[in-house]
């Protein structure tokens, strides 16, 4: 068995690549409000302020932060709403 | 209930706006209440007529400068009074014009932009802003 440590399964992916701060974190609020409790939602953002302002966003909010990778020009961030 | 953020608007340049913009959304995605108060210039801005036109820049942009900000904008930059708009659906967001700068421009409130939501003197302002700091841009 080798499904321990896998990711979850994302619920819900939100292309906010191009858009300016603070563009990728309201687009994310307005994705978690039309979520539901335990859905995984992933974020993808170009902007330099969200690897840093979107997690601190989740901990505030009281959500679970699953991850934080950066890839070819931007960054990757999973959360799952839990409340 | 968060300190709410209380912020007089009073310079009506797009780069200052778009400053505050940022600034009230960023409060209103924690949760905190903000108390806009539109004076002078920045009340002009918000005419429902003009909201969208271009509102120049503060002098210290320069040439460069509005290059900078043009390329920002070119580049798929919500506009300030967008960023409001947003702002406004994420939290509580209180836009009032002060009515004596109404007074001096001649306005209404029907002349004004939906996201202003009323008129009100400085004393309903500082009641509001509590014992929390002013920001005045």
């Amino acid at each position: 068995m080798t499904d321990t440590i896998t990711t979850p399964a994302i619920t819900r992916t939100i292309d906010a690549r191009g858009s300016f701060c603070p563009g990728p974190l309201m687009e994310l609020i307005r994705g978690i409000r039309e979520a539901a409790v335990g859905d995984i939602l992933s974020v993808y953002s170009s902007d330099k302020g969200s690897k840093t302002d979107i997690p601190k966003w989740i901990e505030k909010a009281g959500h679970r932060l699953v991850s934080l990778e950066t890839r070819d020009g931007y960054d990757e961030i999973i959360v799952e709403k839990t409340h | 209930m968060d300190e709410p953020l209380n912020v007089v608007l009073f310079s009506g340049t797009d780069d200052k706006l778009q400053a505050a913009a940022v600034l009230t959304a960023g409060a209103a995605a924690l949760g905190r209440p903000v108390n806009l108060f539109l004076q002078y210039w920045a009340l002009d801005a918000f005419r429902a007529d003009r909201i969208d036109a271009d509102h120049g820049l503060a002098p210290e942009a320069g040439a460069a400068g509005r290059a900078a900000v043009d390329g920002l904008r070119a580049a798929g930059q919500a506009s300030w009074a967008e960023t409001f708009r947003q702002a406004k659906e994420l939290g509580a967001v209180d836009i009032e014009a002060c009515s004596l700068s109404m007074d001096l421009l001649h306005l209404d409130q029907s002349d004004l932009d939906p996201l202003v939501d009323g008129v009100e003197g400085v004393t309903a302002f500082y009641l509001k802003a509590g014992e929390g700091q002013v920001v005045f841009i």
